[in-house]
């Protein structure tokens, strides 16, 4: 499986990325953002950092860098695209998923592990994987996922919500809720499901001496599905 | 502008000092050139209060490839690899303006790792606040903490350990000390040290404004009611930039076109440029017409002077400006070739077809004032004797809750969870245990490192509190697995003018390089700060030890927190009941006075290599090192870490519980182990004679004291936990 991680200024879980990915089986690339043509890939990948260091708003800029336009048709092509934090306020600047997200509700950044329920299990990403909850990390200022009523109803009509933030045991109430989130949502696709937005960094719990080791379970039920 | 001796003594130069200047160029300075010299001369940059003293300290050893001098120190861990670290202070413009004094603390020591060559692998702190009731404290931690964050996480860089203090004695002048641990292949490291002549001196990075002029003369003074208007001095963070600066900078030193390279921290371009040619011992010629400015009309002194941040200096080899410039260019960078150097030994500068400074290096440099400063010895203070019925009407349980809610003891949660800890995806222990330890990238290795201070020790007696944060460090470092390898300082202290103030520098700086000298840790960079003072009112003396050390398999790392029930806990090092200057004597007796525990640093090295034999055997389940709060206050921490409880039972000793338990005598640590290997450890201990109490025996989840007191680990958590975050949200 061949995937791409694209470096932006100021990506900085590229390297992360490139190493989960590696770990897992992929054949990864690194693509500069100021390339034009995407290399061939079965998986695209926006990792997190401070791209163009969240000047004007996070993602922003990034999301009009010339690599995105082959990005962009590649997802609307049905290409998976994948992007985590930063990743996730690049695409949904983009438009290739909906909604915004604002700065956590408690005004500072939180890095720690958290839950996670996987919400739609019928698309590539999640499909097959045993487990209901994950425990993953995250690491933001700008995580709070917001949208509007409309889009919301929109959102939930075609079970376009990912994961959301819950405990242990899968329980998805505002008190498990890190940054605010309407309904806590941690990560949602577009219609079709082949692209994803999440603010968790997987790629941090690959490994039993890190945070976790939930990461791989998603990283290894991710390339067999793409098989 | 005319310059004359008034105008010297506004930029923070004496008479004499000015006088000298004349002197040493048989003329008057014009106004660039006195800039200059105010700003290689202050305290900051030229140490001289402290070089005298400095230079007794350890700085050799086989482990050791680049000690103090440089922009960092670099010491090796195997196979080629090598740790560039530093620490340094960004007290004054903090307490000014706490978000950008913090942020660019972090910045300026994270470019001096990486102007070596090493891309930076771990960010720690240490920071000091007054007393939680000073008005000022909250919003200062918060700055500080949104700053250190702020440019850390952009960075990409992980902030594995810190350390934070508050006492009313930094009402008035905050600290904050960063440090950055870099990593390097051993034949990859860069010097500062320009070489050949004629070779093209490069500038690269920011645009050059009007920010941070005269930061460090500013950081060489005292301050007073008038302060505030000192904030056009701190200089203002673009942690973006500097990403951007260090990827740049690591992708031109993969190739072999730089000759030397150096940052432009304090002082700017002023001492980035001399120390290059200094070094070197040639000249530098600049035509200041070339430096890329953000501003219009900027004149050679704010030039010079400026302290923007994100800019380096390079001299690079001849023919190689294209292939540099390409790179800077990728990365939208500035890149100005602004010079090049000469035979002449001196700083020329031109602007506007004038040459607006003309001084030879070695009188900037070699020839900076250097003072031996009048300074006065400490007695160590009488011991108190603790009243048998002060102890009468304690709760051991209330006072235990007591000291863990402590704010120099809590749990620093709300500060930590704010920087991200583990981007890089090697960080194998987070903050919040002995030392925050990350993994050699791709290999087995893993590297450890803690931040810290003892100011109160310090305070009561200068020599042994010197000695003690060396030891403390050394403890912390052997907690987690790791075999201490080398420190960097970061000396805080009030006036050298004040005899006292000097008196504890000495005896502190005294202090450090005997335990380093014993403990084979020796000093490879550091930085001084004085001046931490208000007025007449002055800072406890608080030199911060950043200590680093090595972990060959990083599998064999152990933590903190207690693991399995039933598993033994025993104490290692002997306990004599030392109250004074304990936590428990100041907060809960109310006692200020009295010495601080003896060192015996026989016994540290002692108890702590012997431990680290025991890790590494893998006898070892979990360990911890007994500092402020003693023994009760280390293994309630461990148990709260790892959910469950203990059977604790005082020994046999002539002491009372209360100081067995509250004690804060050295070189003691907590481990636990396994019944099945009790037997093992024991022995080892005792061929070592290395003196060990059991402690009792792990179960699920209570404190017992010698059967009778118990409490819920869940309350001692809720008393460690809660404190700062109430504080914060109040």
């Amino acid at each position: 499986m061949k995937s791409s991680v694209i470096t932006f200024p100021g990506s900085n879980c590229d390297r992360d990325m490139d190493v989960a990915l590696k770990k897992f089986g992929f054949k990864n690339k690194m693509v500069w953002h100021d390339d034009i043509e995407l290399p061939k890939s079965d998986l695209v990948v926006l990792p997190g950092g401070f791209s163009y260091g969240d000047y004007l708003r996070c993602g922003s800029m990034a999301s009009k860098s010339k690599i995105m336009k082959s990005i962009i048709n590649f997802a609307n092509s049905g290409g998976m695209v994948m992007g985590i934090c930063n990743g996730f306020q690049i695409l949904v600047e983009t438009g290739l998923v909906p909604g915004v997200l604002l700065r956590n509700k408690y005004l500072e950044f939180i890095c720690k592990n958290v839950f996670v329920k996987i919400k739609n299990k019928q698309n590539t990403y999640f499909k097959n994987i045993d487990n209901d909850v994950l425990e993953f990390h995250i690491a933001h200022n700008e995580g709070n996922y917001f949208c509007t009523k409309d889009q919301l109803k929109e959102i939930e009509d075609n079970e376009q919500v990912a994961i959301n933030y819950c405990n242990k045991s899968g329980n998805t109430e505002e008190q498990f809720n890190p940054n605010g989130s309407i309904k806590n949502i941690a990560g949602i696709f577009n219609k079709e499901k082949n692209v994803l937005g999440m603010m968790p960094h997987p790629e941090r719990m690959i490994d039993p001496s890190l945070s976790g080791e939930d990461g791989s379970i998603f990283f290894n039920n991710l390339i067999n599905n793409l098989k | 502008m005319i310059v004359n001796e008034q105008l010297a003594i506004d930029h923070g130069l004496k008479k004499d000092e000015y006088a000298k200047i004349c002197e040493l160029l048989k003329r008057t300075p014009n106004i660039t050139e006195l800039g200059i010299f105010s700003a290689m001369w202050n305290e900051h940059c030229s140490y001289k209060s402290s070089r005298l003293h400095l230079k007794k300290l350890p700085i050799k050893g086989k482990q050791v490839i680049q000690g103090p001098g440089e922009n960092a120190g670099v010491v090796d861990i195997g196979d080629n690899d090598a740790i560039v670290f530093k620490i340094e202070s960004h007290n004054h413009p903090s307490f000014i303006e706490p978000y950008q004094g913090a942020a660019t603390g972090v910045g300026g020591i994270m470019r001096d790792v990486f102007t070596m060559g090493a891309r930076p692998i771990a960010n720690l702190n240490s920071i000091h606040f007054g007393s939680p009731q000073h008005k000022k404290t909250k919003n200062l931690l918060r700055g500080v903490v949104h700053g250190i964050g702020g440019y850390g996480n952009c960075m990409g860089v992980p902030t594995i350990a810190g350390q934070t203090n508050f006492d009313s004695s930094y009402n008035g002048n905050i600290l904050v000390n960063a440090m950055t641990l870099g990593l390097v292949k051993k034949d990859k490291i860069f010097y500062s040290k320009a070489a050949g002549l004629n070779k093209p001196v490069i500038y690269v990075g920011s645009k050059t404004g009007r920010d941070g002029i005269h930061g460090a003369s500013m950081a060489s003074a005292s301050f007073d009611e008038k302060i505030e208007e000192k904030k056009p001095t701190v200089q203002v963070g673009d942690p973006f930039t500097e990403k951007l600066l260090l990827e740049a900078c690591l992708e031109l030193m993969a190739g072999d076109s730089i000759i030397a390279i150096q940052d432009m921290g304090a002082a700017g371009l002023t001492s980035s440029s001399i120390e290059m040619a200094s070094k070197g011992n040639l000249g530098i010629e600049i035509n200041l017409n070339k430096v890329p400015c953000r501003e219009t009309k900027m004149s050679p002194y704010e030039i010079m002077l400026s302290e923007s941040q994100e800019r380096m200096l390079i001299v690079l080899e001849n023919g190689k400006e294209d292939q540099a410039k390409k790179i800077f260019d990728k990365w939208n960078l500035d890149f100005a070739v602004i010079g090049k150097t000469t035979k002449s030994k001196k700083i020329e500068l031109y602007f506007d077809d004038e040459k607006v400074a003309d001084i030879p290096v070695n009188i900037l440099v070699e020839n900076s004032p250097m003072y031996d400063r009048k300074w006065k010895k400490s007695k160590l203070p009488k011991k108190n004797k603790i009243k048998k019925e002060d102890l009468k009407n304690l709760k051991i349980i209330d006072v235990l809750k007591k000291v863990l809610s402590n704010p120099n003891v809590c749990s620093k949660d709300w500060i930590w969870q704010q920087y991200d800890h583990t981007v890089m995806g090697d960080t194998i222990q987070k903050p919040g245990g002995d030392s925050g330890v990350v993994r050699v990238h791709g290999t087995d290795k893993a590297v450890a490192a803690s931040v810290d201070s003892s100011a109160v020790y310090c305070w009561a007696h200068p020599l042994t509190g010197g000695k003690q944060i060396v030891c403390e460090s050394f403890r912390n470092l052997i907690s987690v697995g790791a075999k201490p390898v080398a420190i960097t300082n970061c000396l805080n202290f009030g006036s050298p003018e004040n005899e006292e103030n000097m008196g504890e520098f000495v005896e502190c700086v005294q202090g450090i390089g005997e335990a380093a000298e014993y403990l084979n840790f020796p000093v490879v960079s550091g930085n001084v700060s004085f001046y931490n003072q208000t007025k007449e009112e002055g800072i406890k003396p608080t030199p911060t030890i950043g200590g680093v050390g090595l972990i060959k398999k990083y599998k064999k790392m152990i933590t903190m927190d207690f693991k399995e029930v039933d598993n033994i806990v025993l104490a290692i090092g002997k306990t004599e009941g030392h109250i004074d200057q304990s936590l428990f004597a100041r907060h809960i007796l109310n006692e200020k006075n009295g010495p601080p525990p003896e060192i015996n640093l026989f016994n540290e090295k002692n108890n702590g290599e012997t431990l680290l034999k025991l890790i590494d055997a893998g006898h070892i389940k979990s360990a911890h090192d007994v500092s402020i709060g003693g023994i009760i206050t280390a293994v309630s921490k461990m148990c709260i870490k790892g959910n469950k409880g203990i059977d604790l039972k005082k020994p046999k000793y002539l002491i009372n519980e209360i100081e067995y338990f509250f004690a804060e005598d050295q070189g003691r640590y907590i481990i636990e182990v396994s019944k099945d290997s009790l037997k093992k450890v024991t022995d080892v201990l005792n061929k070592n004679a290395v003196h060990f109490d059991e402690l009792g025996t792990i179960n699920e989840d209570k404190l017992f004291i010698n059967d009778k007191t118990k409490v819920s680990i869940d309350e001692l958590k809720t008393s460690n936990t809660n404190w700062l975050t109430n504080y914060m949200s109040k």
